[in-house]
């Protein structure tokens, strides 16, 4: 029996190294904040108590209190500086946080529940309410108890040991919609697309969760890959690659690889984008002369011309309503964005401060563009109240471009120029927090944010 | 001016290519191999006698100038633009000439052109600029006589830069047209 209890907590022990040696020391895309945190409001992630034998499983709290940082809405106290290390809300002395200015505390352990599976529990507490009602004795329904009203969320989920980052994703969108009001967008991912002249397929459509971690690459080329599109179901992407030395436009199932190569027009075959219904793709063929909106029934492949005019049209973007596009068209001369309503075919221009503005997309609420703008020939993300409304750049870095929108619509993921290379970056929708993803070898570029995953 | 120095150069350029192309050329037969022994018998024969031999300078066609010209011309293959523009300047009228004469008179060839960007501007913007890029060097071929049939394009935007740097230097040398045989 004690002969048994030994071999359990050997094998115990044996996971829990071999979970750690797996974890990779760093991500491919490592996220340096730029500006802004200063804003936010304090909070704290204690780490949670382990409440086994041997070494902790690492990592839950950290991704967590990241994830809330990066939100741009939350700056989470160093550990080093908290007070005390409640794992319970009964153990939380509130003066002190309070003294801090924080906010609110997420607690919680880690207890072995069978051979690498974990009980995780978790509660989010309001240090203010906790200060005034925590812990007191209220009289209700005629007994004395003890008031919980201060205590926003608690949950607590057996998981196993490679889920720790997802649950750490996962308890990051509870709190954020706990103390938002809006939904998180933690467990989301992003695609995009990396470049390395020194290798003999330098091109590569990659898949990642949305803080850079669990890299996939779903296709690897010889020659260019362009504006991966998440299908609204999050199951597919739309790309476009030049595998056969002409650009053409494929849908690739990201968990089953199936791929279907759906359209090779002559001439450019470009920006793919997926309605919000999935029923529908718009994009740009030049198969008429010149590039053209066009818009494909996805089930029949029937395609309908959504311009005609001899300049550039490019970049369709759907609204949330899926009832309008807007796009880039070089119409009045230089390029600025276009709306299009797609049963009456009524065009109108959507831009006009500065000397462009391209590669439009609506944000989720659909009120508000966000876009490329050129400025004394410099290119930054700005964004429009929509239809008019005034101009706001929201970054300072060089060369933007590729804004994509996280489905909450609460940061934008951009790819720009730093130090000669092409990397990833993120700002947040009011501007204030900033922040960049360093690719350490080659060129990373074309991020899409998926929808909603679960 | 600049037509008379260059066809001079020429002049004397052209016979020495030819001459280096002369010797270079492996013998097809014995035969070259005989007739070389002999020729370097006499000139052994005249040197004992004293006497200097001198060779004359064949004038050249403007038929085969010409031919020689282009032959040189098409050897360069990428055609600059400027920012945002899609016009074909005119410092490349002569290389694209020389690439017109060759594809009317060789109807079997067919070329590809590609046009590329510099990466300012977004990436689906610049698939559309270099596809004009592209175009517009096969207008031009075609008004020079070039069947559109024998002419290929595809626009690779900013996807395929010459220089992967972000300096100007860099961008005129990604904004480009690229004949492709």
């Amino acid at each position: 029996m004690s002969m048994m209890k030994k071999l359990t907590a050997l094998v115990l022990t044996a996971t829990l190294t071999f979970i750690l040696l797996l974890r990779p020391a760093h991500a491919a895309l490592e996220i340096v904040i730029t500006e802004g945190i200063d804003s936010a409001r304090p909070i704290a992630v204690v780490p949670f108590r382990w409440k086994g034998t041997g070494p902790a499983p690492a990592g839950l709290t950290d991704v967590i209190a990241a994830d809330l940082m990066r939100s741009g809405k939350f700056n989470p106290i160093p550990v080093n500086a908290m007070p005390q290390r409640p794992a319970v809300a009964s153990e939380i002395d509130f003066p002190r946080w309070a003294s801090l200015g924080v906010e609110a505390i997420v607690v919680g352990t880690v207890e072995p529940y069978a051979v690498d599976r974990y009980t995780i529990s978790f509660e989010i507490v309001d240090v203010l309410r906790g200060q005034i009602t925590g812990g007191t004795k209220i009289l209700r329904g005629g007994e004395l108890v003890t008031t919980q009203d201060h205590i926003l969320d608690a949950r607590s989920s057996v998981i196993e040991g490679s889920q720790f980052r997802q649950y750490a994703h996962r308890i990051s969108d509870v709190f954020y919609e706990v103390m938002t009001g809006e939904r998180g967008a933690f467990m989301t991912r992003i695609a995009y697309v990396t470049v390395n002249y020194d290798e003999d397929k330098p091109y590569k459509l990659v898949v990642a969760d949305y803080d850079g971690y669990n890299e996939k690459v779903l296709l690897r080329s010889p020659e260019p890959l362009m504006s991966p599109s998440w299908s609204p179901d999050g199951n597919k992407l739309a790309y476009v690659s030049f595998e056969n030395k002409t650009p053409e436009i494929f849908t690739q199932d990201i968990y089953t690889t199936r791929r279907e190569k759906l359209t090779s027009f002559r001439g450019i075959n470009s920006s793919p984008v997926w309605s919000p219904d999935g029923t529908q793709m718009a994009m740009v063929l030049s198969k008429d002369g010149n590039p053209e909106v066009y818009v494909m029934d996805v089930a029949s492949k029937r395609l309908r011309r959504i311009t005609d005019h001899h300049a550039i049209d490019t970049e369709p973007s759907w609204s949330p309503d899926g009832k309008t596009l807007i796009f880039t068209s070089e119409r009045g001369g230089r390029p600025q964005l276009y709306s299009v309503n797609l049963s009456s075919g009524q065009v109108r221009r959507v831009t006009f401060d500065g000397e462009q503005n391209m590669g439009g997309t609506y944000t989720p609420d659909g009120r508000q563009v966000v876009l490329v703008n050129r400025t004394q020939g410099n290119y930054h993300i700005a964004k429009q109240d929509y239809p008019s409304g005034a101009m706001q750049v929201l970054t300072q870095t060089s060369l933007d471009e590729s804004p994509s929108l996280a489905p909450n619509g609460s940061m934008i993921m951009y790819s720009t120029t730093h130090n000669n290379q092409q990397v990833l970056a993120l700002v947040s929708i009011d501007g204030r927090f900033k922040a960049r993803l360093p690719a350490r070898q080659g060129e990373v570029k074309s991020p899409s944010w998926s929808p909603y995953l679960r | 001016m600049n037509t008379t120095q260059l066809l001079k150069g020429l002049f004397i350029a052209v016979p020495m290519l030819t001459l280096a192309a002369c010797t270079s050329s492996p013998d097809a037969d014995g035969t070259a191999e005989q007739q070389r022994t002999e020729d370097q018998a006499q000139q052994q024969q005249q040197q004992d006698s004293g006497v200097d031999l001198g060779a004359a300078e064949r004038p050249q066609t403007p038929e085969e100038v010409r031919e020689a010209k282009f032959a040189e011309l098409r050897q360069q293959n990428i055609i600059y633009f400027t920012f945002d523009e899609s016009r074909v300047l005119p410092e490349f009228a002569e290389q694209l000439e020389a690439h017109a004469d060759f594809l009317v008179k060789n109807p079997g060839t067919n070329v590809t052109i590609e046009g590329h960007a510099d990466e300012r501007g977004t990436p689906e913007y610049n698939i559309a600029l270099g596809e004009r890029r592209a175009k517009a060097v096969a207008q031009y071929l075609q008004n020079l006589g070039v069947s559109a049939s024998q002419i290929n394009t595809v626009s690779y935007g900013e996807e395929k830069p010459m220089v992967n740097q972000s300096t100007p230097a860099a961008y005129a040398k990604n904004r480009r047209a690229v004949l492709v045989y």
